[in-house]
Order: C-alpha cells, then sequence, then structure tokens
C-alpha cells in the first residue's frame, strides 16, 4: 500500500469499489425501473422490493460499524443493535411529532400512548423532535453519548476481549427492558409506529419510499468512503496495532483507551444513521430492536461476509439477510437454525468470509500464473 | 537523530529501594542501581530473579510497594502510566518479539516513529520525505531492507527481533530497555545483535536483560547481576564471574 498517490486509499481498494459500483447502479437503476416502468411490465420493480432492499442497505451500513471497530480494532461489540435502535427512536421521536392532530386520540401535541397513558404534557426529553435538524443532531448524537460514556469508562479501565463483549451485551439488555416501560415515554412494549410522514411527503407514497431507499444507499456509500479513509490513514495503522499487539502499542506511546474510545464512537455514530434511515421503512421502531439477539446477528452477518474487509460487512449482511427473507418466507421454523449453523459454518469453515474464500481462491490463481519467484503478499487493507 | 539535550542528567535511571511483592512472594526486594547517560548494561541473574519485574515498574505497567524510580534525574517514573513513559523516552523491547504482524516492515516503524500520537493527528498524518528517509535508515540499520514491504508476520523469529529493536530506535527513546534480544538467535544474528546494541549506546542508554553468557561477553559492558530480587553483584563480566556469591546462586551448583 503506498501513499503517494492522492486517494491511494481508495484506488488501491478494488473489492470495494466493485461494492460501491453495484451500490450506485442498484440505487439509480431500480428507483426508474419502479416509477417509470409501468406497474404490468416484467421490468418493474415493486415498492416491496425497494422497501426491502432499503432495509437491507441500513443493515449493511450497521454491518459496516461493526467490522470498522471489529475487523480493524477487535473490538467484538455484542450490543451494537443498541445504537441502531436509539438512532432509529431519535428518528422515530421525530415521525411520532409529525402525526400531530392526524393521531387516534387527535391530541395536537402528545402522541397516541402519551395521551392513552393520561399524560397531560410531553416530557422534556420531546422537546425539539418536532424540529428535523434537531431530531437528526440527536441520531447522531444520542448513540455518539453513549458510546462515548460506556467506551470511556469501559475501556480506561482496560476492559477487553470476551468480557468487553459481554458488558456490551448487557448494555443492550438492560436498554431493551428500560425502554419496555411505559413510563420511559418512549411507547413501551409497542414502541413508536403509525408514521404519517416525513419532511411533508408522505410515506405511503412511492416516491418517498425511493427517496429513503435512495438516501440508504448514499448513506452507505458516504459511510463506507468514511470508514476507508480512517483505516487507510494512520489512524488504522494504529487501531490495526491494538488489534494485534494491544500492550505493544502502548510500549511505543499510543494512548489505546483514546483510539478505541474515537472507534468505537465512530462506530455507534454510522449505526444510528443507520438505524434512523431504517424506521421510516419499516415503519416501526420497538423495544425489540434492543435485543441481545439482534447485537449477535450483525457479528453473523460481519463474520459471512468477511471480517476486517469493510466491504466484507456489507457482502455479509445482504446476503444473510436475504437468505433470511427468503427462508423465513419458505421455511419459517428452520431459520434460527439455519442462522446457528452459518455461524458455526463461518467460523470452522470460513475464517475470513465469503471475501476470504474469493481473496484466496485470487491468490493461488495469480501464484499459479506467475510462479515467479518474489512475489509479496498483498497487505491486509 | 536527536540532538543532544540541554542539560545531561547525572542519572538516566535511578532505581533507589524498590520493592515489589505479588501475594507476599517479594519479585523485587529493596532494589537500587543505576544507568548513566549513554551507558551499555547487562542485568543478568537466575529466572525468578525479578528482572521482568523491573523492567514493568520502569515502564510504568507496575507500580512498586516502596521505593523511588527517577528517570532523568528528576522525573518519577511510579506517577506515569505505560503511553506516558514511552513518550518521555523509554522504549521497551519484549522477550517475546511483538511486532505488528498485519502491517509491513516499513509501516510497523511508521507506527513507532517519534511525533505526535494523539487521535486526530494520526488521522491526518502525512510522512514527510525527512521521516521515510529515517525509516529507511533504520531499516538498514537493522538489516531488513529487503523485507521493507513484507509482513511483520511473514519474518523469521530473529528478523521480529531486529524489526522490534528498529522500532525502539525509531522512537529516539533515551533509554532502551532490551528484554533477551538473542534469545532463538543463531550465533551470527546474535553477534550482529550485540554489535547492533553497542552501536546505539552513547546515544542512547541501553539495558539489556540477558540469560545469554556468550551475548553478554560480546557486548563488553558492566554487569549488574540480580538475585531473588535483589542486586547480588556489580562489575566487569570477569569480576562478576570471580564473585563468590555470583558463583554459589547463578554460576556454581
Amino acid at each position: 500500500m503506498t501513499s503517494q498517490a492522492r486517494l491511494a486509499w481508495l484506488q488501491s481498494d478494488v473489492g470495494g469499489k466493485r461494492v460501491l459500483a453495484i451500490i450506485l447502479a442498484v440505487i439509480i437503476v431500480l428507483p426508474l425501473l419502479n416509477l417509470l416502468v409501468p406497474p404490468d411490465s416484467v421490468f418493474h420493480v415493486s415498492s416491496y422490493t425497494i422497501g426491502l432492499l432499503g432495509k437491507y442497505l441500513c443493515y449493511a451500513l450497521l454491518a459496516l460499524a461493526v467490522d470498522l471497530i471489529w475487523g480493524y480494532c477487535g473490538i467484538l461489540s455484542l450490543g451494537h443493535g443498541a445504537f441502531f435502535a436509539l438512532g432509529g427512536y431519535a428518528m422515530g421521536m421525530y415521525l411520532m411529532r409529525q402525526i400531530g392532530e392526524r393521531g387516534v386520540y387527535g391530541h395536537p401535541v402528545l402522541p397516541d400512548f402519551m395521551v392513552f397513558l393520561n399524560w397531560d404534557a410531553l416530557p422534556w426529553y420531546w422537546y425539539g423532535f418536532d424540529n428535523f435538524y434537531f431530531a437528526m443532531l440527536m441520531v447522531l448524537v444520542a448513540p455518539g453519548l453513549l458510546a462515548f460514556v460506556f467506551g470511556w469508562l469501559a475501556f480506561r479501565s482496560r476492559v477487553t476481549g470476551v468480557y468487553l463483549s459481554i458488558i456490551t451485551q448487557a448494555m443492550t439488555y438492560a436498554l431493551m427492558l428500560a425502554f419496555f416501560r411505559n413510563d420511559m415515554g418512549f411507547g413501551g412494549n409497542n414502541g413508536l409506529t403509525d408514521f404519517k410522514d416525513i419532511l411533508g411527503f408522505s410515506l405511503q407514497a412511492d416516491t418517498t419510499k425511493v427517496g429513503l431507499f435512495v438516501a440508504s444507499g448514499v448513506a452507505l456509500i458516504l459511510g463506507y468512503l468514511l470508514c476507508r479513509y480512517v483505516v487507510s490513514s494512520k489512524l488504522g495503522r494504529v487501531l490495526i496495532s491494538i488489534r494485534d499487539a494491544e500492550s505493544r502499542s502502548r510500549f511505543i506511546g499510543y494512548r489505546v483507551e483514546h483510539f478505541k474510545l474515537f472507534v468505537f464512537v465512530l462506530s455507534a455514530v454510522l449505526a444510528g444513521v443507520a438505524g434512523a434511515l431504517y424506521v421510516p421503512q419499516v415503519g416501526i421502531i420497538n423495544p425489540g430492536e434492543f435485543s441481545p439477539i439482534n447485537s449477535i446477528e450483525i457479528i453473523v452477518w460481519v463474520a459471512l461476509g468477511g471480517r476486517g474487509f469493510l466491504y466484507g460487512a456489507i457482502i455479509g449482511a445482504v446476503l444473510v439477510n436475504y437468505g433470511k427473507t427468503f427462508f423465513t418466507g419458505a421455511f419459517p421454523e428452520v431459520w434460527l437454525f439455519m442462522l446457528g449453523g452459518l455461524f458455526v459454518v463461518s467460523t470452522l469453515f470460513l475464517p475470513q468470509g465469503v471475501v476470504g474464500i474469493v481473496q484466496q481462491w485470487k491468490d493461488k490463481r495469480a501464484e499459479q500464473k506467475a510462479h515467479a519467484q518474489g512475489k509479496t503478499g498483498e497487505a491486509v487493507p | 537523530m536527536k540532538m543532544i539535550p540541554k542539560h545531561i542528567p547525572q542519572h538516566i535511571l535511578y532505581v533507589d529501594g524498590v520493592t515489589k511483592s505479588f501475594d507476599g512472594f517479594k519479585a523485587l526486594n529493596d532494589l537500587s542501581f543505576t544507568v548513566k547517560p549513554g551507558e551499555l548494561r547487562a542485568i543478568i541473574g537466575p529466572n525468578g530473579a525479578g528482572k521482568t519485574t523491573m523492567m514493568d515498574v520502569i515502564t510504568g505497567k507496575l507500580k512498586p510497594d516502596v521505593g523511588d524510580v527517577f528517570f532523568r534525574d528528576s522525573v518519577d517514573l511510579t506517577k506515569h502510566d505505560e503511553a506516558e513513559i514511552a513518550n518521555m523516552g523509554i522504549g521497551r523491547k519484549f522477550q517475546k518479539p511483538t511486532v505488528i504482524e498485519s502491517l509491513t516492515v516499513f509501516q510497523n516503524l511508521e507506527l513507532a516513529l517519534s511525533g505526535n500520537r494523539g487521535v486526530f493527528k494520526s488521522l491526518f498524518h502525512k510522512l514527510s520525505g525527512e521521516q521515510r528517509t529515517q525509516i529507511d535508515e533504520v531499516i538498514e540499520l537493522v538489516g531488513l531492507t529487503e523485507k521493507r514491504q513484507e509482513l511483520g508476520g511473514a519474518l523469521s523469529h530473529g528478523q521480529k527481533q531486529w524489526l522490534e529493536i528498529g522500532m525502539l530506535l525509531n522512537q529516539d527513546p533515551d533509554l532502551l530497555l532490551v528484554d533477551e534480544p538473542a534469545a532463538g538467535m543463531t550465533d551470527h544474528e546474535t553477534e550482529l545483535t550485540a554489535k547492533l546494541l553497542r552501536d546505539i549506546s552513547g546515544e542512547h542508554s541501553v539495558v539489556v536483560v540477558e540469560h545469554d553468557m556468550e551475548f553478554i561477553k560480546a557486548l563488553d559492558c558492566p554487569v549488574t547481576v540480580l538475585h531473588e530480587g535483589y542486586v547480588l553483584a556489580e562489575g566487569t563480566l570477569e569480576q562478576v564471574q570471580a564473585d563468590d556469591k555470583v558463583i554459589e546462586v547463578y554460576l556454581g551448583r
């Protein structure tokens, strides 16, 4: 990897560029096929498909966030679903306030569930969420702040490895229990739903759906570029050194906890953005999103796609979720077994995931072709 | 590499009366010794003599129960942590060679290069031509020119040791602590390593912990013998080898 050329950090990333090109093509072509091609044509893409793929794009961004910390810094977070859900709730609160008088109870300010609970005023933490920009700021701040406080305490105390994984799991579980409570003021069990519109556009309209789909794709592409920039910088190499030899990094003089905190917060913010884009597309956010099993599923996506490549996480998220959509439709009772099986298979046979297998196969072919001496292995990106 | 510091301290390292115990076992027991600027010093001792614990105390990994550890006469090392101490100018080489396996030789050395270690500085860091030259000089010094673009994990055991010494040099420390650098090396490599350490000393103070007597002989420097956490004897290798106490606990039996 050289850093002579400008943008070398992107040029050397062949797999990533391919994946980005596919995403770009998908978010340009599919909206056209949805909006311009008449529904009876074979080329028509249904709004259902758009919604489904939009969801996958959000999951891919979430997986990317997890790969940034797990693949590059060795932080195995089993609680990243929490940051996703917090971003989702921030968006959900905005969408709730947009409902206004159109709720079942027709209250001008209070969301339905508050009227139902006989609350007479909006809790203070709901203030400002009628403003889109404030809500979007909270999409970044809420997960970022949680990650900052949590990470600061954990990394400063040098909690690492499986112990860190366990407390991240506990964190998301605790949040799930908290959000289940009605008096938290986030809709309890039912969460936030019945959304009507976003920025004045009806969520039922095909054009809005397409808009959200494109926004998710753009967010994924920008998120990828950001992560790629980070891991290609010297900071990225410090992260790798922390992953490979934490105490060596410390004795070189790097404040390991600061680097971990930085990347953990960045990752949480990306997860929050993914959650915020996800919620208007699925139309609901409830405490189930905090469920520990969700966070574990993200790890399966990344592991299966290939950890430490960034684009591997995107591939993994899309593959597994496509599988999930297909199998939960066709054979709903076997999906969980399949998910468990996938995890076992990827751990045993695909330690570097799908991307790793392809890479190995390519390396082998290149070696056979060249069979010249002095061929050096490509550095891990 | 580095200009001569403004004032030359009397001692680079001053260890006085340090005791550190684990569950009642005294790994260090009233340990005292000093290292002068530019000095090369070998520390020997049987297993369990407290060599690694001594390194841990100096580099901030462990805090002593009692005793003083001063760096450059005035800095109390017991009040700082690993990263701070590393940035003050104390480099440490581990017994087991520890390089970053999935980075190249060049990248390993780049990480170790002295300079700002902050998060955001690292994010926007660009190598200057000068820094490139310095890295290449160190690569040559430790004899890894051919391996410049190889991954750390692909190096042989000896090469990893050298890379790690190179990383220490790139930190440009005043004091290098080197734990068993010759372990697992061939005779030829051992000889080269001794020469390398002799060359480095003078500009840097170097403390070498070692078992290998041939290596100590090749270093040709003052020797401190540790035993059960305290200094048993000090002097040239010949003096130490002639010392009755040393013969009894270490060389004898």
